[in-house]
């Protein structure tokens, strides 16, 4: 009989799990990224033990930039609360043992994917997105040794048009995430798929921002205070999605709302989709018209990663 | 490699805690590069590197470098054995004679700096594949007075750099006309340091 | 509600361990062994080892278990651990001439000279299901043969004389060898960096490709030249030491597809060659692996590039399972703050278009003096 043998080594992992040539590796890519804001810099992402597509670009750049004394805040779809979230949370705080939060303010390291924190954020914090597909040009184009040449003769005439046909067809340009952007005046990125109701805070951000793609290999970056443009033309210029309604829970105006259908009857309401935004206001006495309403009990309902006591119930 | 071809030079201490040292140097580098001309402080203590290589300039170099990433020496580190015994034994990274193959290039006497366009530039396709370069000067205070924009600063930053080569600036602001490709630049002066990526603009100021 | 999954942590907790009752099935039948895995499902085994790039049966005979038989799973799993490891350097190149024989297939030649060894294969069994094997029934002892000295070299090798077959490209001594696992991928690559991609690749996704250039998809005339499987030496040149120390002994199969060539302005006629070497005894990727080489190497040959195994992009940036299920997968992740982006498009498009509607049937309504009822009415107000 052939004996298998299997050495337990499980949980000897090194800080934040990366070893430290794969954190230098990654660290040099992120640094070529700041000193070419927009570029993005091949980078040779290593397996993770979570799914590519999952958050691995946005994890590894992370694990590279994080340490002992910072506080993480890791949200997906503007929730601390939802499933992915919660992993990648949980593998920080397994791997690095650092504190974690739910607060934005508290927060020294966010990763994020598909949203940008309604709070404005610090000089003293960094941004990380997850990125699934980084090309801007890629659905335009879908080889890469065609998209780089278009990065380096800043040959964007195709996403011009491709943004034209729509006004041409549909009277308006038909993209409400992952929505491009100039860079500096020179590269065109895509800023992962947030929907383009953030695409003005990415504009001199105070904050630092990474995004970090594993599955496609690149990292690319924003330093602060770089002017980032909305691809758009002069008869339409660009512009972001704008709600009717307050949030049902918090009133907040002027926020990303999620649609909740209640019953199958068409009854629905919109809600804050930063939970931590919209948990502080409530906190701070701030009641939207359904606050009340038993039918949204379950929305208001505190969250597992925060202290606060809920103002709408 | 065996210990006893090692000077005691190349065994003087580098990082006691390589994992959070690490860390702590690359934020420092990170953050002085997204933020071209402000002083940023870097955690260099401890590590005692042989003359003339400066703990800033070691601290970069043990954070950034491997043997992925060759390195060039300037004359007056080159010259030193135990410069190189050090960085070896430290980084595991390879020493080139040539600027043009250097991930990064380390300047402990920055009167001497070669030209900026010595080193790789990147291409068009490729600007990443370029060299930084980690350069160690006096002071922050002395030498011509210059303003910086662009990304990373929101209106506009002074800085000053000394002692840089005569032509220095003039070179920095063709570097800036280059973009996308180009070389980055971190200064370090005592436990400070300053960055200057590709994408910085230069104004000379009049004072 | 799918949306809030407030509590998230919790229910993730209860999610495995659900995952892992299901996973130990009935608990009156006793547990699979590794032992019984690596021993029993080998090529599952091999194909996890290779697919996984790491060769360790133990390990990746937990990986199957622990991934209840799902091998892409189980692959990522082994990928997973095997980027934690240690990197010490890069072994020598495998000398699969030197290889210790269990079976060898040439489609080409009756006969040549070690001759054919059929060894253990489905070829030529009858696909029917074996009832007795349900049982476990009794089992005949295998038939041995005295292991023969007489060399067994490549099918390749002894056609390259006449200079009918081209030539194996001899990397220069010091040349580097790419390694897609540290370096990030860019385009052309070489062919290095493509048989390393194409060996981790998945063996569908190999398979159709090289079904699809039989089909006439990028046609390339492929012969067997030879199969072989069985066991190669693997060395690693000690720096301290100068001379390359054996670390063990690992089990591939090796296929090199002849393939018929016209020639070009720059090339006789003559056969070229696609490679695969997989490990274990996976002989349908190791063929498909050497066909779908052989058609990227369609630039080099001077063809003309019309198929997607052609496709040095296509093939190397889709054959990688793991990341295609990742990517596949993460559409279970919420996206409805994308969606909410797109209701709303989708929403507003829609108004406009039964406006639209509206005005024109209205005008045509005018225009022929009549009242006509508009059945869009209703949806257009929403």
């Amino acid at each position: 009989m052939t004996a298998v043998a299997i050495t337990e080594t499980e949980g000897e992992y090194n800080f934040a799990y990366l070893d430290e040539q794969t954190k230098r590796m990654i660290r040099r890519a992120i640094l070529k990224g700041i000193a070419i804001p927009g570029y993005q810099v091949p980078f040779a992402a290593r397996e993770m033990p979570m799914p590519y597509g999952w958050g691995t670009g946005g994890v590894q750049v992370t694990a590279a930039v994080l340490g002992r004394e910072d506080t993480l805040k890791v949200i997906d779809q503007g929730s601390d609360d939802t499933t992915n979230a919660v992993a990648i949370r949980g593998f920080f705080e397994k791997t690095a043992q650092v504190k974690t939060t739910s607060a934005t303010k508290d927060a020294t390291i966010i990763q994020t994917r598909h949203r940008i924190p309604e709070k404005e954020l610090t000089e003293d914090q960094i941004l990380v997105f997850q990125v699934p597909i980084p090309e801007p040009l890629r659905f335009l184009e879908p080889r890469e040794t065609e998209t780089r040449k278009m990065h380096a003769l800043e040959e964007y005439g195709l996403m011009h048009v491709k943004l034209y046909e729509d006004i041409a067809h549909h009277g308006r340009i038909a993209t409400t995430y992952a929505y491009p952007v100039k860079v500096a005046d020179r590269y065109v990125m895509d800023p992962s798929p947030t929907p383009k109701f953030d695409n003005p805070k990415i504009d001199n951000m105070k904050a630092l921002q990474l995004y970090g793609a594993g599955r496609e290999k690149r990292i690319y970056a924003i330093p602060p205070y770089t002017k980032v443009k909305s691809l758009d033309f002069d008869d339409h210029p660009f512009e972001v999605q704008k709600f009717d309604k307050p949030c049902g829970l918090c009133g907040a105006r002027h926020v990303y709302l999620d649609e909740v259908v209640l019953d199958d009857q068409g009854g629905r309401m919109f809600v804050c989709s930063d939970s931590d935004y919209c948990e502080e206001r409530r906190a701070d006495g701030h009641l939207g018209d359904m606050a009340a309403n038993p039918a949204a009990s379950h929305l208001a309902g505190k969250s597992s990663g925060t202290a606060k006591t809920e103002a709408g119930e | 490699m065996t210990a006893r071809l090692l000077s005691a030079a190349a065994l003087s201490p580098g990082f006691s805690d390589p994992v959070h040292q690490g860390q702590q140097v690359f934020r420092s580098v990170m953050m002085a590069l997204a933020r071209p001309g402000r002083l940023t402080a870097i955690e260099a203590a401890g590590i005692q590197p042989p003359a003339p290589l400066t703990p800033a300039l070691a601290a970069m170099a043990l954070a950034l470098a491997d043997y992925d990433t060759p390195l060039w020496l300037d004359p007056a580190l080159a010259r030193s054995d135990a410069v190189g015994q050090f960085l070896k034994f430290h980084t595991g990274a390879s020493v080139m004679t040539s600027p043009l193959e250097a991930t990064f290039a380390l300047v402990s006497d920055a009167r001497t700096l070669p030209a900026l366009s010595s080193f790789a530039l990147g291409t068009l396709e490729y600007p990443d594949r370029s060299t930084t370069l980690l350069i160690g000067v006096d002071s922050f205070t002395g030498g011509k007075a210059v303003t910086l924009t662009g990304p990373g600063i929101e209106t506009t930053q002074p800085l000053r750099v000394s002692p840089v080569p005569v032509t220095f600036w003039d070179q920095a602001e063709d570097n800036t006309r280059l973009f996308p490709r180009g070389v980055d630049m971190v200064f370090a002066a005592g436990n400070e340091i300053v960055g200057l990526p590709r994408s910085t603009s230069i104004t000379r100021s009049e004072a | 509600m799918y949306v809030a999954v407030k509590g998230g942590e919790k229910a993730i907790r209860n999610a495995h361990r659900l995952m892992a009752t299901k996973r130990r099935g009935d608990r009156s039948v006793p547990g699979l062994t590794l032992d019984q895995i690596a021993g029993q499902l080998a090529i599952a085994v091999t194909r996890v080892m290779g697919e996984g790039s790491l060769y360790d049966e133990g390990l990746a005979a937990l990986a199957i278990k622990q991934a209840r038989g799902d091998l892409i799973e189980a692959v990522f799993l082994l990928r997973a651990y095997r980027t934690t490891l240690p990197r010490f350097g890069y072994s020598e190149p495998v000398d699969t001439g030197a290889m210790l024989v269990e079976r060898r297939i040439s489609a080409t030649f009756k006969d040549l000279p070690g001759g054919q060894l059929l060894g253990p294969t489905f070829d030529y069994t009858h696909r029917l299901l074996d009832f007795k094997l349900a049982a476990d029934g009794e089992l005949d002892t295998p038939l041995t043969a005295e292991v023969t000295e007489t060399a067994m070299p490549r099918v390749t090798d002894l056609l390259s004389g006449e200079g009918l077959i081209e030539e194996d490209v001899q990397p220069e001594e010091t040349a580097a060898v790419g390694d897609l696992t540290r370096e990030p991928l860019s385009f052309p690559a070489g062919r290095d960096l493509r048989l390393q991609n194409l060996a981790r690749g998945d063996e569908g996704f190999l398979l159709a490709l090289a079904y699809s250039t039989q089909r006439g998809y990028g046609r390339t005339h492929p012969f067997a030249g030879e199969i072989r499987y069985g066991a190669v030496e693997v060395e690693f040149f000690a720096e301290e030491l100068g001379f390359a120390v054996p670390l063990g002994r690992i089990n591939v199969t090796e296929c090199q597809m002849v393939n018929q060539f016209k020639g070009s302005a720059k090339v006789p006629p003559q056969f070229t060659r696609g490679y695969g070497l997989v490990f274990g005894q996976v002989e349908r990727k190791a063929m498909s692996m050497a066909m779908v080489d052989r058609s990227l190497r369609c630039e080099e040959l001077g063809e003309e590039r019309t198929a997607p195994a052609q496709d040095e992009e296509f093939v190397m940036s889709h054959s990688d399972n793991v990341q295609a299920t990742g990517f596949v997968e993460h559409l279970k992740l919420p996206h409805y703050v994308d969606f909410q982006a797109e209701l709303d498009l989708v929403r507003r498009m829609r108004g406009e278009w039964f406006d639209r509607q509206a005005a024109d049937q209205a005008a045509a309504s005018d225009a022929i003096g009549s009242g006509a009822t508009d059945t869009s009415e209703k949806e257009a107000a929403e």
